[in-house]
């Protein structure tokens, strides 16, 4: 079971002279269980790719598949089953907080279960299990109105509208952007814990090469919309140069062992997390 | 979803309609709009015509996005058409139960067709080959002798200018929201219009929010840096007439001078 994109492009603006392609002709799968980062630089066609994972847009060109379940079926027997496969992929945007607009947080997070037409106490059930999942507690916070939570509580409010959905896949559009750096950690962690724990498929959009290096089991490098590195992040870590070209650079600590190997250190260069690194230099020092 | 809307109908492109100052722009267009009302023979719509329909070519904007203008106008085009059509005594040439065409009806049902597409295509070509924040930099320039009576024609154009500005960015931003809520089960596209309605309220409420903290965001940068209003200010791009406008002004007044010639002499 995967999200399958094949030989996907995608223009903005088509026949208009605002034309603009976003993606081009990008393969690629992701594999039900797997944690996958997707880096590039601004502009590099990530929004785009991330949507077209949750089936939010229609390619212009090849197809998405959820499951073997073509999204873009407007058949009419493939048009239910396109809609069914459209639920397993849950999105979260960037700034997710930006999207609440119910009285109370409760409220919120069940717009989603009600929209699938659940009883009264199943909705309550996913709520109360969305809620435990981002670790808001819901005797504290079920009744609050969301607009007077603080930044990192409301994003928890936001995921749990989507968690709610009871998707397989869940795709997150850099969760921790505007987060202070305790925020950053404690939501890296619970998005860990959704992975390792509850077995979540998870697809990050991150900027942090750290963050990626820590986490992720796999990584895709975008650069003008094509994907030019798909490998485990201690192999894409490597490739120095193509990175540089998509405008990104390897882990803080990568960069240091090749410095330090540069000043005559005899120490391996593949090291991606901290600890991996202090390892590496110790063991160089040590001999 | 809602990326592909084009702002108004701005055509980038590099033809000495694009070139033009705005301002000349603006007020060689009030000029056409009088020429159309003064024409009444066929020569004179015919010079008017063949001169839209150079000015059109010269644009570079494809013809088929020109004549999607009139589209809206089609129906009031026909209807003013037929009506002139069954509503002037003359010579007659078919009878339709009580109505009667006649030849002056036909004539006239003809040009008074002419006139609202000439209309429409002239002032769709201002909007095709002016980027609207020009337009309205123009139009702080056309208003400002106003000032002197207490018009805030500064604040006004600055007013269209932000509005036109943040257009793109709430359509982004609905764009955006209206895919998280999607996402989330919301349905925009069915139900009666009531339960529509109701539909956009996930949309609505987190989509003023937005444009009210982007406001407050905007007005807090503007002050941080000063900003009072018109008093004072200059421009980065300050609006100049050159060679190109004046070469367009002396055209007009021949086609004006050719018009009036053709108007009252030729009787």
């Amino acid at each position: 079971m995967s999200i399958r994109l094949e030989d996907v492009s995608y223009t903005y603006m088509r026949g208009t002279p605002f034309e603009k392609t976003a993606l081009q002709h990008v393969s690629l799968s992701i594999e039900e269980g797997s944690f996958v980062a997707i880096a590039g630089h601004t502009g590099s066609g990530k929004s785009t790719l991330v949507q077209h994972l949750a089936g939010l847009i229609a390619p212009t060109g090849g197809r998405v598949l959820v499951d073997d379940v073509d999204l873009s079926d407007t058949s009419r027997a493939g048009k239910a089953a396109a809609k069914e496969a459209r639920r397993k992929v849950g999105m979260v945007f960037q700034y997710p907080e930006h999207q609440l607009f119910e009285e109370t947080v409760e409220a919120d997070i069940a717009f989603g279960p009600r929209n699938l037409g659940c009883s009264e106490k199943e909705i309550a059930e996913r709520v109360h299990a969305a809620m435990e999942l981002v670790g808001l507690d819901y005797d504290t916070y079920h009744a609050q109105p969301p607009f007077q939570m603080s930044g990192g509580q409301k994003r928890r409010a936001a995921i749990a509208g989507v968690l709610a959905m009871k998707p397989k896949y869940l795709i997150l559009d850099e969760p921790t952007a505007g987060l202070d750096p305790a925020g950053r950690e404690k939501m890296l962690k619970e998005i860990r814990a959704l992975h390792k724990k509850h077995g979540f498929t998870i697809v990050l959009v991150s900027h942090s090469m750290e963050d990626i290096a820590r986490f992720a089991e796999r990584m895709l490098v975008l650069r003008k919309g094509t994907c030019v590195l798909d490998d485990a992040p201690s192999n894409v870590f490597r490739q120095t140069e193509l990175l540089e070209q998509s405008g990104l650079r390897p882990p803080q600590v990568t960069r240091f062992l090749q410095m330090l190997r540069r000043k005559g250190l005899e120490v391996p260069v593949d090291a991606i997390t901290f600890e991996e690194g202090l390892k590496a230099i110790l063991k160089a020092v040590q001999q | 979803m809602l990326q592909d809307i084009t702002l108004g109908q701005f055509f980038p492109g590099t033809s000495f309609l694009h070139r033009m100052d705005p301002r000349v722009k603006i007020g060689l267009l009030f000029l056409l709009i009088v020429l159309v009302f003064l024409c009444n023979t066929a020569p004179t719509y015919g010079l008017l015509g063949a001169f839209t329909l150079f000015l059109m070519l010269r644009s570079h904007v494809p013809m088929r996005m020109m004549l999607k203008s009139l589209r809206p106008l089609v129906w009031i085009i026909l209807f003013t058409f037929l009506i002139h059509l069954c509503s002037h005594p003359g010579e007659l040439i078919a009878q339709l139960g009580p109505f009667e065409i006649t030849k002056e009806g036909l004539q006239q049902g003809i040009f008074i067709s002419l006139r609202l597409v000439f209309l429409i295509l002239l002032s769709s070509l201002l909007t095709f080959t002016t980027s609207p924040l020009k337009l309205t930099d123009a139009m702080e320039r056309i208003l400002s002798p106003g000032k002197k009576i207490g018009l805030p024609a500064h604040e006004l154009a600055m007013m269209m200018t932000i509005a036109l500005r943040f257009v793109p960015t709430l359509i982004e931003e609905t764009d955006k929201i209206m895919k998280a809520q999607a996402a989330r089960g919301s349905d925009f596209a069915s139900g009666n219009i009531l339960q529509r309605l109701k539909g956009f309220v996930p949309v609505l409420v987190p989509l003023f929010l937005s444009a009210f903290r982007r406001a407050d965001e905007l007005a807090m940068a503007m002050e941080a840096r000063c900003y009072h209003g018109g008093e004072g200010r200059t421009q980065m791009k300050s609006l100049k007439a050159g060679r190109l406008d004046y070469m367009a002004c002396s055209s007009m007044a021949v086609l004006t001078g050719l018009l009036l010639y053709l108007r009252f002499s030729m009787q």
